[in-house]
């Protein structure tokens, strides 16, 4: 399934965003994700299902002013 | 006065009160271990941080996180870069998230050459997060018509800029900044972006503004941990000043050396 992951085209088998960070290395990393503009919440990722050309973005903590 | 019983200064942010008037940015340093140093040289307890995409294979923003958690400092998270109302408020959202605080530095920028805030979606955005539960840090401009409606809005607290962000120009208007105070007198005001010397920030804090933050101008110093120090002591050096209450200035000398007992020596 190709879909854009913070900006990228990417190739995933996940069906869920948890499986998608899980596949990313990120299932214990403090991430706040949101799926086509819209944030979801941790505890939704295991429930919220990605489909063909959705936009994930997954964001971190980073230096800010 | 007696010194056991000068009561300990400290500005309250939404009910949280802190010692220290600067409020650190974190972006910019040379390294991390500079970043920890400096913010500890700075006597913050207040940092700013941001959230951005994080990659899996690098995870720099987990080691940034556990940095920040060791100094114990409370965070700020911006919504830097943010251009539209739902971008401000989906960031604000995903912080709030991810940094367990209800804080947010609000930012809706409006212009790219000065980095200045739309102040209409700044309106919006702190009327729909303070709704929502925010704790809304806006940076805004010195417009007192603006501050009359962020305050409306919900904010109890209000970040006017100095200058242009990471232009270390000062207090670009200083009149404006001074009407702002003279006008809210109990909201928490602090001078956010601009800032280049610590002679600046101790300008806002004689001018009665609670406190300053700042990062570009200790991030890009050349000894940022020093340029830290000197700006806490500025920033301390201003606000004591004020408390003092400065003499009134005058257009005309007037001795400091007593005149009366002047020996009389010319011819």
């Amino acid at each position: 399934m190709k879909i854009v992951v913070n900006g990228e085209a990417a190739d995933t088998r996940a069906h869920t965003l948890a499986e998608l960070l899980a596949e990313l290395g990120l299932a214990d990393a403090l991430v706040a994700t949101a799926l086509n503009g819209a944030m979801v919440r941790a505890p939704r990722r295991p429930a919220t299902a990605i489909a063909d050309g959705d936009r994930v973005e997954i964001l971190a903590p980073m230096q800010g002013g | 006065m007696d010194a056991m019983n000068v009561k300990p200064d400290r500005v309250e942010f939404y009910g949280s009160a802190v010692s220290s008037r600067l409020l650190l940015g974190t972006a910019q340093y040379p390294s991390p271990a500079i970043l920890s140093e400096a913010i500890r040289a700075s006597g913050a307890e207040i940092v700013t941080v941001s959230l951005r995409r994080e990659s899996g294979a690098s995870k720099a923003g987990q080691s940034f996180w556990s940095l920040i958690r060791e100094l114990g400092v409370k965070v700020l998270p911006n919504t830097a870069g943010c251009k539209t109302v739902k971008e401000a408020v989906t960031t604000a959202e995903m912080a709030r998230e991810l940094f367990g605080t209800p804080w947010v530095k609000l930012e809706v920028i409006g212009e790219d050459d000065t980095l200045q805030p739309d102040v209409f979606g700044l309106v919006e955005a702190a009327r729909i997060l303070s709704r929502d539960g925010f704790q809304v840090f806006p940076y805004t401009t010195e417009d007192l018509v603006v501050a009359e409606k962020l305050i409306s809005a919900g904010c109890e607290v209000l970040m006017p800029w100095g200058a242009p962000i990471g232009s270390g120009r000062g207090l670009n208007n200083p009149y404006g900044l001074r009407s702002l105070r003279a006008h809210f007198p109990g909201i928490p005001l602090v001078v956010d972006a601009g800032i280049g010397l610590p002679s600046h920030a101790a300008a806002a804090m004689e001018m009665g503004y609670d406190a300053v933050l700042l990062n570009t101008a200790v991030a890009k110093a050349g000894d940022p941990v020093r340029m830290a120090r000197a700006f806490a002591q500025a920033i301390e050096a201003g606000r004591e000043a004020l408390l003092a209450d400065p003499m009134e200035t005058r257009d005309m000398a007037a001795p400091s050396t007593p005149v009366m007992g002047r020996a009389m020596l010319g011819d």
